[in-house]
């Protein structure tokens, strides 16, 4: 309202001659009673750099999508094996037009491929929380415990996830378990690693307030050691869920089933490489969605 | 009579990872309940250390501690700790971190709304009632040592140990704090144990001043007997020869005799 305003004022000065008149001591006069136009004013000003700052940071990343794009292009022209971006554009709007359709155990749209492999993530991270996160406080509680386990875990870590499928295969008898229990015993170490350090690095100064107040071992928990230790307890949380949804994919291709892993493979058996592509998508920004879901949840709870 | 707090002979050993650290030998002092002394001494010499030891939060490598003739072991209320560093739970609102004492302290006896008040009250006096529902995060480092001020008063505790309460505030506030002290300690007959590195602010609240010789290995070098007479007013101090001549025991102790630490190497 208030630039247009401004825009008709400039005019009708112009118009008026006032700004080309030789005299100016009478424009000098007249400037103030000009009323500012919107964009020199404070608020004006900030929104035209807000509105700049967002371009600038929106260049770069735009840049490097398009030049992702365009070698894709480039690698898709050059042979033929590997669909472009407009063909795989085509089938993924064909593919998510339909995504609930359910024609059988092996013939099911996108989404509820998405769904059945976000509900074994959960089972399993779930499971691993339940059972990492305890045991990481009392790991970092108790220096026995720490060292009568630290071995073992340093020992069972670094296994790939893909190597206990077939224990889980052999005690669990089933598929749809089995992957579950690769998602746990993959996703529990960054969560009961975190969670123990934290409660290691919690400052002296604040369990000395807890010792002079003589508080009980329960207000010394939920006044002091849980929320000091949450910050460390949501990284391990976060690095967990990548973890799991890492493994997911490769676990469901061994074992079938509905699930985004399963579909890659069945796509690859009918030669269907821009569904393939398409996979890689989902999972890359259902991946990227999670994390930056408990980021969102990590910010609520930290204090500094 | 035994005094009552009694610290006969103590010493500090800390082990390092360099080996083992004297930081105080052979300290001696008894504080008559209702007795306000003031420890002081360069930077280091172990004036903290010692204020931990009778708060219990570290034990005496050599020596005992006695509060009314039963032997220190460990912390609790009845010494409240203003710590040199605030030490407030940043994850609380000042409202909360000072609630958190008073429940532990009165909440066996008062009503929920009588702990409030108390919480109130304490923060009002340190003259941060506006800041009552803001985090640690939110609010300068001298009025997070006012919150931790107000936490150790509103204890009500029998010893107060006081690590530099006043080091990060402005001279008004600080004046203001130091007046407000002064009669609560008078209404409230606690014993007070106080670090800090202000020559005035010693001799203008202390009964007697400590003063303790560098480390490592430091003890008590000198005790100096504050014979003002209460209550003492800043301004008519000021003028006051006996107030001068005191000052400047203090400040001849602390800079001819013991040199800064760093002087002396
Ligand atoms: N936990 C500890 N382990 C090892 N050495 C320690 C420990 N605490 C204190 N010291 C050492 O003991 C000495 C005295 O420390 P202290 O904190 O009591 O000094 P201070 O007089 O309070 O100093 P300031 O005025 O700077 O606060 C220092 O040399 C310090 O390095
Ligand atoms: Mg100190």
């Amino acid at each position: 309202m208030s630039a247009v305003n401004a825009t008709t004022e400039n005019l009708s000065e112009i118009l008026s001659g006032e700004d080309i008149a030789p005299t100016t001591k009478i424009s000098a006069a007249a400037a103030p009673a000009r009323r500012t136009p919107y964009f020199e004013t404070e608020s004006g000003k900030r929104l035209v750099e807000g509105t700049v700052n967002l371009f600038k940071g929106l260049i770069p990343p735009l840049l490097g999508i398009l030049l992702f794009i365009a070698l894709w292009a480039l690698v898709a022209n050059s042979g033929k094996s590997i669909p472009g971006p407009s063909e795989t554009w085509a089938a993924a709007v064909e593919l998510f037009s339909d995504p609930f359709y359910n024609n059988g155990p092996n013939d099911q749209g996108i989404g509820w491929n998405i769904l059945n492999s976000l509900y074994r993530v959960g089972l399993g991270f779930g499971a691993a929380a339940v059972v990492g996160i305890p045991l990481g406080f009392m790991i970092g509680r108790f220096q026995f415990l720490n060292q009568m386990l630290s071995p073992i875990i340093s020992i069972l870590r670094p296994v790939s996830p893909l190597a206990w499928l077939p224990i889980g295969l052999l005690v669990l008898q089933k598929a749809e378990p089995a992957s579950i229990w690769v998602i746990f015993i993959s996703s529990i170490w960054p969560m009961v690693l975190n969670t123990a350090a934290g409660v290691q690095r919690i400052p002296q100064d604040y369990m000395n307030v807890a010792r002079v107040l003589n508080l009980s071992e329960f207000k010394v928990f939920t006044k002091i050691l849980f929320p000091a230790v949450l910050p460390y307890v949501l990284t391990g949380v976060r690095l967990s869920i990548g973890v799991a949804w890492l493994v997911i994919v490769a676990a469901e291709m061994l074992t079938g089933g509905v699930g985004i892993g399963f579909w890659v493979w069945d796509e690859w058996n009918n030669l269907n490489v821009a569904h393939i592509i398409i996979a890689i998508f989902v999972v890359g920004i259902v991946g990227l969605l999670l994390e930056q879901a408990l980021m969102l949840l990590a910010k609520r709870f930290s204090y500094e | 009579m035994q005094s009552y707090v009694q610290i006969e002979n103590a010493g500090m050993v800390f082990n390092t990872k360099k080996g083992k650290f004297t930081a105080l030998t052979d300290i001696t002092l008894n504080v008559e309940q209702g007795e306000f002394i003031a420890l002081i001494g360069h930077s280091g010499c172990g004036k903290s250390t010692l204020l931990n030891l009778v708060a219990g939060l570290i034990d005496a490598t050599d020596g005992v501690l006695l509060l009314a003739n039963k032997e220190i072991k460990g912390p609790g209320p009845e010494r409240a700790v203003v710590f040199q560093n605030h030490s407030l739970l940043p994850w609380l609102t000042a409202f909360e971190n000072v609630h958190l004492a008073v429940e532990k302290v009165f909440g066996g006896s008062e009503t929920k709304a009588q702990l409030k008040a108390r919480t109130s009250a304490a923060l009002n006096l340190v003259g941060l009632t506006h800041a009552a529902n803001k985090l640690p995060g939110e609010i300068s480092g001298g009025m997070k040592q006012r919150v931790g001020i107000a936490r150790a008063l509103a204890m009500e505790p029998k010893v107060l140990l006081m690590d530099e309460p006043f080091g990060a505030l402005d001279a008004l506030t600080r004046a203001h704090l130091q007046d407000e002290l002064m009669k609560i300690v008078a209404a409230t007959k606690s014993t007070v144990i106080m670090v800090t590195h202000d020559v005035d602010e010693a001799v203008l609240l202390s009964d007697r001043i400590v003063m303790m010789t560098n480390g490592p290995a430091a003890t008590i070098g000198e005790i100096l007997s504050v014979d003002l007479p209460r209550p003492r007013d800043r301004l008519a101090l000021a003028h006051d020869a006996h107030y001068h001549d005191l000052r400047s025991q203090v400040l001849e102790f602390l800079y001819s005799r013991q040199m800064r630490p760093k002087e002396a190497a």
